[in-house]
């Protein structure tokens, strides 16, 4: 089926002269997934029933009590443009909404604006340059001040200026927004920019009010009072704020949809560790709701054996990988290692890393390390499910390993170990402190072993190995080792800035002070075009297409190899119906949280 | 005296200033970044980070940063906690009232325990009661706070389900209400510091009170024909404490160490848990505030101990 015969096929589902599921019927006749046909037709102006992103919303009244969340690291301030984790995100997403928020199948879902801008309600321009947001018209802050287009203008102008140093500047800095009435906002980009749902959207899209941040726009942005007293749009409003401890809020009673919030009030506590918070949740019920569950899939499936709560899994874009270094670490050019001057050995040649991606048991790492917590993948961009690559396969097979080391001429040695014209296959391998990782090396050392590789195994302090000191030899952005392993995190729906991670120009080095995205250093041309060329397409069904080429490019070169996908994981009582979402905060819809009787 | 004090508190200053140099050295020397999540976030772009750090000025030679801090402490500024965007003294003075409550009580708790037991063995040395009451007191200062506290949630909370082990400091309750989800939240942190600390002090009670026991005076006392009780209590038990006193103020500031731990068992939002959270971001104002908080307290109570003891004991005089 060629491209044009897809959007023919679209059309006549837009204008009701084919079903959707008749549709959908087609597409998976041509191999692709009800999911990704679904999609599609969003894109295609085919607003998808909206029960199908966000579930239905049943209380028919108010006054459901008190609702009690646990977060083993609690919100240490509140303000949306300060919040850099997603810890202080959450806790500033009780009591500010943003225009629209990403459900979990990676669809928008209109919040303050009235509606999604597409091209067929004019929001977006046929040219990809700007973007038009309709906002609803009932809305008020907590203090009853009416909500309009200033204070989305003023969002803007408070996040970009340098001074405020604020962390979502990176979304406001190059656009510019114009009031077009006081109901009515225009995004405008520099060019054609086809992913435009970024400003004023989800974590970094949460509006502040204009009368109580107007005189503290830069530097004294800190000594504003309501940086720590709240007056937002949500559905709860400011009760109290402990940082580290407790963030409180209360129903709003003025909140603009009907029967929100069902609960009187909120109380997200913090500290503590993991495992004891899920305990909280599933065992003895103390609370009804505990954030991000970094706990072994085991301990788990045991406290959830008490029957008091489930365990939710939420699929995002979150992924644990192994890096194969494309360039030397063990030679110094111009004071830096792994240098892009230099290239690796034997971690160049493509026979060497299609053995090692045939070496990693990723079936053995998924369930005997990760469980729920991490289904093996063979795609590094997983989600949302238009971005899915069908083409790429992974298999665990030694022989074939060992075949493919023979014929490129890496003969055993003797000791075992292989080696071609001097050059040893023996490899350093690290990644930081944490259990499940510590397992994972040793999987794959062994399994290496068994095809003459000779892996040593490294471990390094998460606090040392994450951190961005330029000074520290052993931070994973430095990359002096062989090979490492970690978890990247995709925190848009959108893929653009999760595969920028291969882009030559974002190559790590001493001169960007290691902050370039690409650690593995690997280069390719093709990549780059395509790359440049999905920055640029609009057409939202052939710029899908050209991320499934990137990920088929980079994982087919075997520089890196993808373990296992890591998707949310918390718990909660088993009453409690609370709509989440990977693309977007915890409490990206808090309004629509509700205990079921 | 007064001049005593004053030599005592002047001797006090240099102390606390090498704490803070070697405090302040210590964390310029460890790894980590207090934005890290900022460099690891690639939505944020790194000249946020770059900003942020000029601002706080992480840049400057630790020499500059450490006397910017020294001026700023003796100006009665905190500093400004990183993570937080807010002042650290009124972080820590948020913190600090449930801390005081949590360790005041325990420690009114371990008193409770180690004098009657301390007093009443001693009085009968190596009897059964004696022996039961060591052995007890042998376990109870054995076995570190954090493995009592999660001992104690494992039976508790999660086998009996009678206690709750998060501690919230805000209860939507009034009166007595209020009162008993208190009271319930806090038996278990309290009982575990106290225990410990109680333990410690009985052994020292009673070695306190077997010391005195044998002095003449009391053999006298008691030919006097003066009843057993009033020899133990008037006689005996009031001097046997002089040095317990002393141990009690000289222990306080290791009591504070040990709650850090049970703090962030129980989640009480104390300034133990705060030290830890700002740790584990590498919020280096609050680290610093809180570690020197720390700091004074030791002195302070080293102070008071000395005084204490000379007040109690005329035979000590100042020189």
């Amino acid at each position: 089926m060629n491209e044009q015969e897809l959007w023919r096929l679209m059309r006549r589902v837009r204008d009701g002269k084919m079903s959707r599921r008749a549709f959908v019927r087609r597409m998976a006749a041509v191999g692709l997934t009800a999911p990704m046909a679904t999609q599609l037709l969003a894109f295609a102006g085919v607003s998808p029933a909206s029960a199908q992103s966000v579930p239905e919303y049943k209380p028919t009244r108010r006054g459901g009590g008190q609702v009690k969340i646990i977060y083993w690291q609690g919100a240490t301030l509140l303000n949306p443009h300060f919040a850099v984790g997603t810890k202080d995100q959450d806790g500033s997403r009780l009591f500010y909404e943003p225009l629209a928020g990403w459900a979990a199948d990676g669809t928008l879902v209109p919040i303050l604006a009235a509606e999604i801008p597409s091209i067929e309600n004019r929001g977006l321009a046929e040219d990809g340059r700007s973007v038009t947001w309709k906002l609803r018209r009932d809305v008020k802050w907590h203090d009853g001040e009416p909500f309009s287009a200033d204070d989305v203008v003023f969002n803007w102008e408070y996040a970009r200026d340098p001074a405020t140093a604020s962390v979502s500047v990176g979304s406001y800095r190059d656009i510019n927004v114009v009031k077009v009435d006081d109901f009515t906002v225009r995004v405008e980009f520099q060019k054609p920019t086809p992913f435009w749902a970024d400003a004023f959207v989800a974590s970094r899209g949460m509006i502040i009010p204009k009368h109580k941040f107007k005189d503290y726009v830069g530097a004294n942005s800190r000594d504003a009072p309501t940086n720590l007293r709240p007056v937002g749009t949500a559905a709860y409003r400011f009760a109290e704020f402990q940082p580290g401890d407790l963030v409180k809020g209360e129903a709003n009673p003025n909140y603009y949809l009907p029967n929100r919030p069902f609960f009187d009030s909120v109380e997200v506590k913090g500290g503590g560790d993991a495992v004891s918070a899920a305990r909280a949740v599933l065992q003895t019920g103390e609370f009804d709701y505990a954030w991000n569950l970094q706990v072994e899939d085991e301990i788990l499936k045991r406290l959830e054996a008490a029957g008091r709560g489930r365990v939710n899994i939420v699929e995002g874009g979150n992924i644990e990988f192994i890096q194969l270094n494309q360039t030397d670490p063990w030679t110094e050019v111009d004071g830096e290692r792994s240098s892009i001057k230099t290239t690796h050995p034997s971690l160049s040649d493509p026979a060497v890393r299609k053995a090692l991606s045939l070496l990693v048991d990723k079936k053995s790492i998924q369930d005997f390390i990760y469980g729920r917590g991490g289904p093996a993948t063979a795609n590094f961009l997983n989600n949302p499910p238009r971005f899915r690559s069908p083409n790429m396969t992974w298999e665990f097979n030694i022989a074939r390993a060992n075949e493919i080391l023979d014929q490129a001429g890496w003969a055993r040695g003797p000791d075992g170990i292989r080696a071609k014209g001097g050059v040893k296959l023996k490899y350093v391998f690290q990644t930081s402190i944490n259990a499940p990782r510590q397992k994972t090396q040793q999987i794959i050392k062994q399994a290496a072993q068994r095809a003459g590789i000779d892996i040593e195994i490294k471990s390094v302090t998460a606090s040392v190995f994450f951190s961005s000191d330029v000074a520290n030899p052993d931070t994973y952005t430095k990359f002096y080792a062989d090979i490492q392993m970690y978890t990247t995190t995709m925190t848009q729906a959108d893929p653009q800035l999760f595969m920028n991670q291969y882009c030559s120009w974002e190559i790590a080095s001493k001169e960007n002070k290691w902050q370039g995205r690409n650690i593995v250093r690997w280069r390719n041309e093709e990549y780059d075009r395509t790359f440049r060329a999905a920055e640029g397409e609009l057409d939202p069904v052939k710029r899908a297409a050209l991320f499934i080429k990137l990920n088929d490019l980079i994982v087919g070169s075997n520089a890196i190899i993808p373990l296992v996908q890591r998707p949310l994981v918390s718990a909660s009582l088993n009453a409690l119906r609370a709509p989440l979402s990977a693309w977007d905060n915890t409490f990206w819809l808090l309004r629509d949280w509700y205990r079921e009787t | 005296m007064s001049q005593y004090l004053l030599r005592r508190l002047l001797i006090a200053i240099p102390s606390l200033l090498g704490i803070s140099v070697v405090l302040f050295t210590v964390l310029a020397l460890a790894p980590g970044d207090p934005f890290e999540e900022l460099a690891t976030n690639p939505a944020v772009p790194p000249e946020v980070r770059a900003a942020l750090r000029a601002k706080f000025g992480l840049d400057d030679p630790v020499m500059v940063r450490y006397f910017r801090w020294l001026v700023a402490m003796i100006n009665g500024d905190w500093g400004y906690s990183f993570v937080s965007r807010v002042n650290v003294d009124e972080l820590i003075l948020s913190r600090l009232p449930v801390t005081l409550v949590i360790l005041g009580s325990s420690q009114v708790l371990a008193l409770m325990i180690a004098l009657p037991v301390g007093v009443f063995a001693a009085t009968r040395p190596y009897s059964v009661f004696d022996q039961i009451a060591n052995t007890f007191a042998f376990v109870g200062f054995s076995l570190p706070t954090f493995f009592t506290g999660l001992l104690f949630i494992l039976l508790f909370s999660i086998t009996l389900d009678w206690l709750p082990f998060v501690y919230r400091a805000d209860i939507d309750a009034t009166g007595w209400a209020w009162f008993w989800a208190h009271f319930k939240q806090s038996i278990m942190p309290i009982t575990v510091l106290g225990l410990f600390q109680g333990a410690a002090w009985t052994r020292f009670v009673r070695s306190s009170v077997l010391d005195v026991i044998r002095l003449d005076y009391v053999t006298t006392a008691r030919s006097k024909g003066l009843p057993e009780r009033v020899v133990i209590v008037k006689h005996v038990v009031r001097n046997a404490l002089i040095p317990v006193v002393t141990l009690v103020a000289l222990q306080m500031p290791s009591v504070f160490g040990g709650a850090i731990v049970t703090e962030q068992i129980f989640r009480v939002p104390g300034i133990g848990s705060l030290l830890i959270s700002a740790i584990l971001a590498n919020d280096t104002p609050v680290i610093m505030a809180v570690t020197f908080v720390f700091a004074c307290l030791v002195v302070f109570f080293n102070l008071l101990a000395d005084i204490l003891y000379g007040w109690l004991d005329p035979r000590i005089s100042y020189r």
